[in-house]
């Protein structure tokens, strides 16, 4: 397929999941907002790298952002997930605060600026953590009412029976929070993780259709998935430029 | 691997809570220098004298929020999303470990300050006010809210009467109020009453009014929980 270059994305105004945030009601934004959602050890980052590349290599201004990394409380976060006594509400509220900030402070700039924005992450994953864990899904949705609605997201969908080798691949050992050993599932890790993961999957089914998820087969190699997401972008991007 | 156990219809602590037998909450909200700390605290005396089980939670941050709002705070990096999302975050804190807890084991629960003060302070700061109280709507309602009118120069001339130091946020200066400290407390505290004089009739707020003499708005206090005595030692007495 020949690449076509594109110099400018346009401007489009942003859409809110709920009320959103008054100062950024009427903003207009140059950029566009690409989402990749997954598991951990699904891939992501390395997928993310690929399409920066590529993407600048197009001559577009890429920024990656991802959870657990604001200013604010990246750093508490961790050291929060060590007291395994915070209530579920706590920690769900915890996280949306450092979304939050990352969403105002790096998110926002980004797009108002023209940046393609990579999300390795966005509030997907958040909400399908806390529904696990048995909060309810009207608050879990209402919560994020400040977040704009991305122009594309991709969920890499990993069968927990494959993922839980490429965990072992990257660190070893199985991550207290990622196997769901906060909520009991079973005393054995392994067979904790494979239920957690499998219930994070059906979560995100059920919110495919609400929120549009598209969902890229992850059970593939890397390079496949590859070509597959970068197909779907150049599309997207392509789509834009005839507009 | 194929034994996955049944996904569990419902586990919220909210919904079940509502079925049980609970404890008694009562809150009381209004501005700094409106006299509500005093009032609490006078029926705290008078139920524990009468020999009644109560708790008392106030309005102050677990050591964990604390850490990561004073950062923030410092660094002037707070918009008000972060804000309303970290006090949330400590609220419910509080909420799941202490007042909830209580309230479920059947105890009095005495709040200085509950969600209105977020409510109120969040919506000034510019939050949308429907996003606010949903993002709170996993708190039980109180029995008696009992909100301390006071007009705005009399409670703050109360406060700045010692001109203490302010702190940023405490004072509003992330709004641009006014470049004086005290006269940016004082405009957000008048806001903060407007907010919370729109609450009163929704919310079912029992207003006092706080320019009255301690032992007269004690008085209403009392009288206005005087009925919900009745019935938790009635319970206490059966259980001996």
């Amino acid at each position: 397929m020949a690449r076509t270059k594109y110099k400018d994305l346009g401007k489009k105004t942003v859409e809110f999941y709920g009320q959103g945030i008054k100062n950024l009601q009427d903003i207009e934004i140059k950029g566009r907002l690409i989402v990749i959602e997954g598991p951990d050890a699904s891939g992501r980052s390395t997928q993310i790298q690929e399409i920066t590349t590529r993407l600048e290599a197009d001559g577009h201004a890429v920024l990656n952002t991802g959870l657990k990394r604001s200013e604010l409380v990246g750093r508490g976060i961790l050291e929060a997930k060590r007291d395994y006594n915070l209530g579920r509400k706590t920690l769900a509220l915890y996280y949306a605060a450092d979304f939050a900030d990352q969403f105002e402070y790096k998110i926002i700039p980004a797009l108002q600026a023209g940046y393609i924005v990579l999300a390795d992450r966005y509030i997907y994953t958040l909400i399908a953590r806390n529904l696990v864990r048995g909060l309810d899904r009207t608050w879990c949705h209402n919560l994020y009412g400040f977040a704009i609605k991305p122009d594309i997201v991709f969920y890499l969908d990993v069968e927990p029976s494959v993922l839980i080798h490429r965990v072992f691949q990257k660190n070893s050992t199985l991550d207290h929070y990622e196997s769901g050993a906060d909520i009991g599932l079973s005393e054995d890790m392994y067979e904790s993780f494979l239920i957690y993961q499998k219930r994070i999957s059906q979560e995100f089914h059920a919110m495919q259709k609400k929120y549009g998820l598209i969902p890229i087969n992850g059970n593939r190699t890397v390079q496949e998935i590859h070509n597959d997401l970068q197909k779907r972008i150049d599309i997207f991007l392509q789509r834009i430029g005839h507009q | 691997m194929t034994t996955i156990k049944p996904k569990i219809a419902s586990n919220r602590s909210d919904s079940s809570m509502k079925n049980e037998s609970r404890g008694k909450l009562i809150i009381v909200e209004g501005i700094d220098g409106s006299g509500k700390s005093t009032q609490i605290h006078l029926l705290e005396k008078w139920l524990a004298y009468k020999g009644i089980s109560v708790f008392k939670s106030e309005w102050n941050s677990s050591e964990m929020v604390k850490e990561i709002t004073s950062k923030g705070k410092k660094k002037g990096l707070l918009t008000p999303t972060t804000f309303s999302l970290l006090h949330a975050t400590d609220f419910a804190d509080r909420y799941e470990r202490n007042i909830s807890p209580l309230l479920r084991a059947g105890h009095f629960v005495l709040a200085d300050r509950y969600v209105y003060t977020a409510f109120a302070r969040d919506i000034v700061r510019g939050c949308n006010p429907e996003w606010v109280k949903k993002v709170y709507d996993f708190a039980i309602k109180p029995d008696v809210a009992f909100y301390f009118k006071v007009p705005v120069d009399i409670a703050v001339d109360r406060i700045l009467i010692g001109r203490p130091k302010l702190k940023y946020y405490e004072a509003g200066m992330d709004m641009n109020l006014s470049n004086d400290q005290y006269e940016s407390y004082r405009i957000f505290q008048g806001r903060i009453i407007e907010q919370y004089d729109s609450l009163a009739e929704s919310e079912g707020f029992t207003i006092i009014d706080g320019t009255m003499n301690i032992e007269e708005q004690q008085n209403i206090v009392r009288k206005k929980i005087m009925p919900l005595l009745d019935h938790q030692t009635s319970k206490t007495r059966i259980r001996r």
